[in-house]
């Protein structure tokens, strides 16, 4: 077991965990954070899409221990009010079918476009390919993602 | 018109209180528009909402509650179910609050999610709940202000007399309207006049879910339960030793049950049991047969060449139509196994207390999760609750209880609360899959090209009827012999979005395909000829469909797809009609430097009136995309009784870069709405093998495409404009 401070959203948090378990579980199960979701827990699908000081990484894969003093992001910290951009666009396009790899496909598209603030439809196929959606909702993530770029 | 209806008595019990609530996580509408308006928790609204049926609750502020009883999978049900209901009360979509009711059999029927029925079967329901209560709305108003209920009339939640001038919110009505008896009957509304059906109303849970609220049933977390995962046979085996002592060390295990064939490891989180049930060492001994795929292909032949089939169909004279033909054309067609994987993995929620339970998770069935619990317990089936969570995906996945009484087994093992996780590992390896099916076409032509036979046998592995024997093309051909025979293997099979049809469509439509090209006709011409022919004398008596439908959107499909007009362009087309709508397809296949290009699919679709144009949308092109993925890379392997597939580097689903463009088209037919859950899936298959033939020659008759010969350097390129 180790103790560790977190800095997720923000905020510090201290969890007493094997250094082994996945930031997934640790947000899940040790801090109720249960928007970032678990789907493959091999880096597959993209459903537990959390940002690490930016980056769109695979929160089932990544050990809590090697987070470190990393500035952690999840779905439920994107935005105080729920209005970040890719938020907007992804409500205003009504994208979701069932909705589960929705917050890592947003996670995933507000990394994207921090990056590449103007990104053709290739780039935004690029970028989105790593997630999977098994309602098939990938015409609405491109069209969101175009969308969110705009606003 | 307006119709007349009768109330059901049983949808309309006054209930006392508002006790169906389920999760309070609806989306705050009136928070979004305006921020300075006080804003009541759903709660709140409920402590003073007036009950007026099943489904809806009016508070005095106006704010009106709506309950979704079907459980929502993606398939859209929790936003157009209300949107019906609405409707009829002629509500303000604004002040509308969607709950989602737990099961409740007294109020509800139908209350599961499958056979893309639920709108259908509770069209009429949904609108007179509406209507009744605005029914009683006015004739509160009417009360009130002393004029005829006549002279009122409703808009946006507010009620209006041109008389005198007096007007009222749904509100101010709301208590005074709920001591009226409600009326036996009930005007509808004129579908002309409909304000809120076909709109695009965005989903009910959308904030929710984009700001990652606790929704689904892996969310849910219950203070001081206790978490479980369970290590499951291969098919056929049972437990010959569990050796547990390693599992039982891993720090956060407190225990190892096992129970049937099953061993459960027992903690407070989920980690520390992914990481036990790698260290169980359970040996397993067969149990009866112990299958593999290799097993299933020598199985499928002697199913084939077997006379011992069950006998669906028989029209005619077979046997003479096929010693007459001028050209008799066979192919076999085969699918395999697939998972369901929706995208959340199973798990379910147990409380189990002395003489009751209380279940919480993703269904599709809660009353099949509750009767099996009452069955395992020995309690009455009324001492049990189900409360429905939002479901990530199901496909028919979660029409089965097992995991469910999983937790509702281990929750009386261990005396405590209990959420069953099952990893994606699980899900995959542990049962009830599509099953694998293979056809056996024959088509007889006469010297002219036209069909006078056709013989159909279907082979499947703990399939049932694996055939549609009364689907086109029976009744427009004089000659039918349909036929199954199915193998009973310990490998556990499920219905899988558009049971059956998922595979029989794109092997139908793709022999069709076959017999029009031995025919030397256009395949709409071909297929078009066929149903004039079923119309105008349908053989067998009354046709299992409505012929001028499935014409309309073949028609339509070929239209709009500019079928046959560009000689550059190679069209495959398909049509199928399942879950009462009707579904026509049409894939392009450009041909660019050297290789073939699939750029688009073109849908034409008859699902009667559609209520939300968005989630309709949503509905055809996610069955497409679903339809196109499995047939390309979806398949799933036995080795000894275990899939060879255990996660999703393996078992390859459908990615973004892989979808071509689809073009969505419906067919107005003025009949009420029929499902869309399903119906778009099963011809995409056809439409996609038979585009690939017109280009290159190439018949795919095995699923999935990528993993066969003719694929193998055929090069496909799929490519988005």
């Amino acid at each position: 077991m180790a103790t560790l401070n977190l800095k997720i959203n923000g905020k510090t948090h201290t969890v007493d965990v094997e250094e082994d378990t996945p930031l997934l579980w640790v947000l899940r199960d040790h801090l109720g954070l249960v928007g970032t979701k678990y789907s493959c827990g091999i880096a597959q699908c993209g459903a537990c899409t959390v940002h690490l000081n930016g980056e769109a990484i695979f929160s089932c894969s990544m050990p809590v221990s090697s987070v470190g003093s990393d500035e952690v992001t999840t779905i439920e910290g994107l935005s105080e009010e729920g209005d970040h951009p890719v938020q907007q666009a992804w409500e205003e396009i009504d994208v979701a079918q069932c909705g589960y790899c929705q917050a890592g496909q947003i996670m995933n598209a507000a990394a994207f476009l921090k990056k590449n603030p103007s990104p053709s439809m290739d780039e935004i196929e690029n970028a989105m390919n790593r997630n999977l959606c098994r309602c098939g909702t990938y015409h609405k993530i491109r069209e969101a993602v175009a969308k969110a770029a705009k606003i | 018109m307006a119709t007349l209806t009768k109330t059901n008595r049983r949808d309309f019990l006054k209930i006392a209180g508002t006790t169906a609530g389920g999760l309070f996580i609806g989306f705050n509408w009136l928070g979004c528009d305006s921020p300075k308006m006080e804003v009541l928790s759903d709660e709140q609204v409920l402590s003073q909402a007036k009950n007026f049926n099943a489904y809806l609750s009016i508070a005095p502020s106006g704010d009106i509650v709506i309950y979704s009883p079907n459980p929502e999978l993606g398939q859209n049900i929790k936003t157009s179910f209300p949107m019906v209901v609405a409707e009829e009360l002629d509500a303000d979509w604004k002040k509308v609050r969607v709950l989602q009711a737990n099961l409740d059999t007294e109020k509800f029927d139908r209350q599961l999610t499958g056979g893309s029925g639920a709108m259908p079967h509770s069209w009429e329901r949904l609108r007179k709940a509406g209507a009744t209560a605005r029914y009683l709305l006015v004739a509160a108003a009417a009360n009130e202000w002393a004029v005829p209920a006549e002279e009122i009339t409703t808009s946006e939640g507010m009620i209006f007399h041109k008389g005198s001038g007096k007007e009222a919110s749904y509100g101010d009505m709301a208590i005074a309207a709920s001591m009226i008896e409600a009326p036996e009957d009930v005007v509808l509304k004129d579908k002309k006049d409909f304000k809120i059906i076909g709109t695009p109303v965005k989903n009910v849970d959308s904030r929710a879910i984009y700001t990652g609220k606790p929704l689904y049933g892996l969310d849910f977390y219950r203070e001081g339960m206790m978490h479980a995962m369970v290590q499951r046979p291969p098919f056929g085996m049972k437990i010959k030793s569990v050796d547990d002592t390693a599992a039982k060390a891993v720090n956060g295990v407190s225990q190892v049950v096992t129970f049937d064939n099953s061993v459960a490891v027992i903690g407070n989180s989920t980690w520390p049991l992914m990481k036990a049930k790698k260290l169980l060492k359970v040996e397993y001994e067969p149990d009866g047969m112990v299958e593999s795929t290799s097993d299933h292909d020598r199985i499928f032949r002697e199913m084939l060449d077997s006379g011992k089939a069950e006998e669906r169909r028989r029209d005619g004279n077979v046997d003479m139509a096929f010693k007459n033909a001028a050209q008799v054309v066979t192919a076999e067609y085969q699918c395999p196994f697939l998972s369901h994987s929706p995208m959340e993995p199973m798990n379910f929620f147990a409380h189990v207390k002395e003489n009751s339970a209380e279940l919480i998770g993703p269904t599709q069935t809660p009353d099949r999760a509750a009767s099996s619990a009452a069955e395992i317990l020995g309690i009455p089936k009324e001492n049990i609750t189900v409360e429905i969570t939002r479901l990530g995906g199901g496909f028919g996945r979660r029409l089965r209880a097992d995991y469910a009484d999983e937790a509702v087994k281990i929750s009386k093992l261990i005396n405590a609360p209990v959420k069953v996780t099952w990893s994606r590992e699980d899900d995959l390896t542990g049962g009830a899959y599509r099953p694998a099916v293979r056809y056996r076409f024959e088509a007889a032509l006469d010297s002219d090209g036209n069909m006078i036979g056709y013989k159909l046998k279907g082979a499947g592995i703990n399939a049932g009827n694996s055939t549609r024997q009364n689907n086109f093309p029976s009744g427009a051909v004089d000659n039918v012999l349909i036929e199954s025979i199915d193998h009973q293997s310990p490998i556990t099979t499920n219905a899988w979005r558009a049971p059956i049809t998922n595979f029989l469509a794109y092997a139908e439509q793709s022999f069709l395909d076959e017999v029009a090209m031995a025919a030397k006709k256009d395949p709409v011409e071909f297929r078009l000829a066929l149903l004039e022919k079923a119309k105008a004398n349908p053989v067998g008596g009354e046709l299992g469909y409505d012929a001028d439908r499935m014409i309309g959107v073949i028609k339509t499909a070929a239209e709009k797809s500019n079928w046959g007009k560009n000689p550059n362009v190679s069209q495959g087309f398909s049509v199928y009609f399942s879950h009462r709508t009707y579904v026509a397809q049409v894939a392009d296949i450009e041909m660019e430097n050297g290789a073939p290009v699939l750029k688009k699919i073109t849908a034409a679709t008859d699902c009667g009136m559609v209520i939300n144009p968005t989630g309709a949308n949503h509905q055809v092109r996610g069955g497409i995309v679903d339809g196109m993925g499995h047939a390309m890379y979806g398949n799933l392997t036995f080795e000894n009784g275990l899939p060879t597939q255990k996660n999703f580097d393996k078992y390859r689903l459908i990615r973004m870069k892989e979808v071509p463009q689809i073009d969505v088209h419906y067919v107005d037919s003025g009949f009420d709405p029929t499902g869309l859950g399903e119906p778009a899936l099963p011809p995409t298959g056809g439409a996609v093998a038979n585009a690939i033939y017109k280009a290159t020659e190439r018949r795919l008759r095995t699923q999935p495409f990528i993993e066969q010969k003719e694929f193998e350097d055929l090069n496909l390129v799929i490519k988005r404009s």
